[in-house]
């Protein structure tokens, strides 16, 4: 079986070869499915668990203290711990629940993190599905998410909960115009939305270098949105601790909200990786023009550890709004969005269609 | 055109403030050795507490067991919640003078809320806060202590 680091595609075609000659297509099919299925599926809990931990370790250190520091060598395994006992724990249905769409809510929530991973290029030919359409089925795929909010929040039985579920069905509105939006900027570049397509454009130089102006103002505009719409630091009055007791998951206990938990991590995670493979260059290691020996170093470096350390960046950030920043009101999240990221975008969406025409572009 | 340019400067001038606070936040994520966390049982025996900490109220006694107390009860006086209690004792000095000693300070530490009154109000500053912490006992009882040790009497020249 032919292997390398720096591509994969040769791997998943033998793989693809060897099933296909033991088996009938339809077989093939379906063992590839459950193939990347448990992958994923693996991949989710398994790095949805590591975020949890990373997000405590970095508050704590914002916050001059030191974390979780008993459970394992520097607290490595002190999120295991708590998912284990989250999956011991009673599942408390609150009485005149909803009983259906209640149970409902938590699997569209975490489905939905599963559908937008499944498209996101971790390295050359590691992608489960490379859609030609990969932005506009990611953005899409992410505001089916607010939809299992909304139910949690509605069947729950509870004012804090539907509070919560409202304030975050307007929010997620409102910011997705802003995610998509400022994805359009970079299509307008790319010229595709094959997400990797949109990462081969990169080789010559990542979007963010590129497109310069529109692109630096696209990739900040699309972080804040991002934050928004996963429901995180500033923006999280969907939980709202101090107000809403916990918002929409407020009546979930055990493994649903383990579930609610660990999608909040991993949208963490896909909005760090679509800022990545948009704006940062996917997988392509950091060239720097005509530095041949530097960029000889950097090829070196196996694409899926660019692809993370990128995502890592962006999720630091997006961690360092999170702890720095106090919560804003619903008031100001809306005008945020309309009366600035908005305008901005629009703005930004005509000087790029400008400089792509002009050729002004690198 | 004013409008605009109040709106742009608006932007800037919210961008510059968010930029502020995460300088705040970030010097201090980059400065790892400014964490004040302590692990405590594992450090116990290199663990050190700041000055000001307030640990129990205890009597210094040099060498020669000899302390400053003079038995005058102001300490007793300012304690806001009666945690100390003078017992003095008269003894008869060689030159046929009667002379007011303490006999017992005793100190509540139960009671006591570490407000330092009893320290300030001192005026032969007999008495001192320790920087001590661990003060969990298996019986209440055992937190009533006496203050000046047996056999000890006070420092020659400490004015009454």
């Amino acid at each position: 079986m032919a292997f390398s680091i720096y591509d994969f595609s040769s791997f998943t075609q033998s793989i693809h070869e060897g099933l296909s000659n033991r088996l009938s297509p339809a077989g093939t099919l379906a063992v590839e499915w459950v193939i990347v299925g448990i992958v994923i599926l693996l991949f989710v809990a398994v790095f949805g668990l590591f975020l949890v931990y990373a997000e405590r370790k970095v508050c704590a250190f914002f916050q001059q203290r030191l974390g979780p520091m008993r459970v394992g060598p520097w607290g490595l395994v002190q999120t295991i711990a708590d998912f284990i006992k989250l999956l011991m724990k009673e599942l408390i249905q609150p009485a005149r629940a909803d009983k259906f769409l209640y149970n409902l809510a938590p699997f569209i929530v975490i489905i939905v993190t599963f559908l937008a991973i499944s498209v996101i290029p971790f390295a050359k030919g590691l992608q489960a599905f490379d859609f030609d359409i990969g932005v506009f089925f990611v953005t899409s795929i992410t505001a089916v998410g607010v939809i299992g909010i909304l139910l949690a929040g509605w069947s729950s039985n509870n004012k804090y909960s539907l509070i919560g579920a409202m304030r975050s069905g307007a929010q997620i509105i409102s910011y997705e115009l802003s995610v998509g939006l400022s994805l359009i900027t970079i299509v307008i570049l790319a010229g595709t939305l094959q997400l990797s397509g949109i990462v081969e454009a990169q080789r010559a130089g990542w979007f963010i270098y590129r497109g310069h102006i529109p692109a630096i103002i696209a990739f900040f505009v699309f972080v804040i949105a991002g934050t928004a719409e996963t429901n995180r630091g500033p923006f999280d009055l969907a939980e709202a601790e101090s107000e809403l007791t916990a918002g929409f998951h407020t009546e979930y206990s055990g493994i649903k909200f383990a579930f609610f938990f660990l999608a909040e991590y991993v949208n963490l995670f896909i909005v760090s990786a679509m800022a990545t493979t948009v704006f940062l260059g996917g997988w392509m290691p950091l060239h720097f023009g005509n530095l041949e020996e530097f960029n000889h170093v950097m090829d070196l470096i196996p694409p899926v550890f660019w692809f993370f350390i990128k995502v890592f960046f962006v999720i630091f950030l997006i961690m360092w709004f999170k702890w720095t920043f106090p919560r804003l009101r619903i008031d100001q999240i809306l005008t945020l969005e309309w009366k600035f990221l908005l305008p901005i975008n629009l703005f930004n969406i005509i000087l790029m269609t400008v400089i792509v025409l002009m050729g002004w572009h690198f | 055109m004013r409008a605009i340019w109040k709106y742009l400067s608006d932007v800037l001038k919210g961008i510059w403030t968010l930029i502020q606070g995460m300088r705040v936040t970030g010097h201090y994520f980059f400065r790892p050795w400014l964490i004040v966390t302590q692990q405590y049982p594992e450090n116990r025996r290199k663990l050190v507490m700041f000055e000001r900490f307030r640990g129990e109220v205890t009597m210094p006694h040099n060498e020669n067991n000899e302390h400053k107390c003079t038995g005058c009860g102001i300490c007793e006086i300012s304690c806001p919640n009666g945690s100390i209690e003078i017992i003095t004792a008269t003894v008869l000095l060689p030159d046929g003078k009667k002379k007011r000693i303490i006999d017992k300070h005793i100190y509540h530490l139960g009671m006591c809320s570490l407000c330092n009154l009893c320290v300030k109000n001192c005026p032969s500053d007999a008495i001192v806060m320790a920087q001590t912490f661990e003060h969990a006992v298996w019986d209440r009882t055992q937190l009533t202590k006496v203050l000046n040790r047996p056999g000890s009497k006070i420092m020659e020249g400490i004015k009454e």
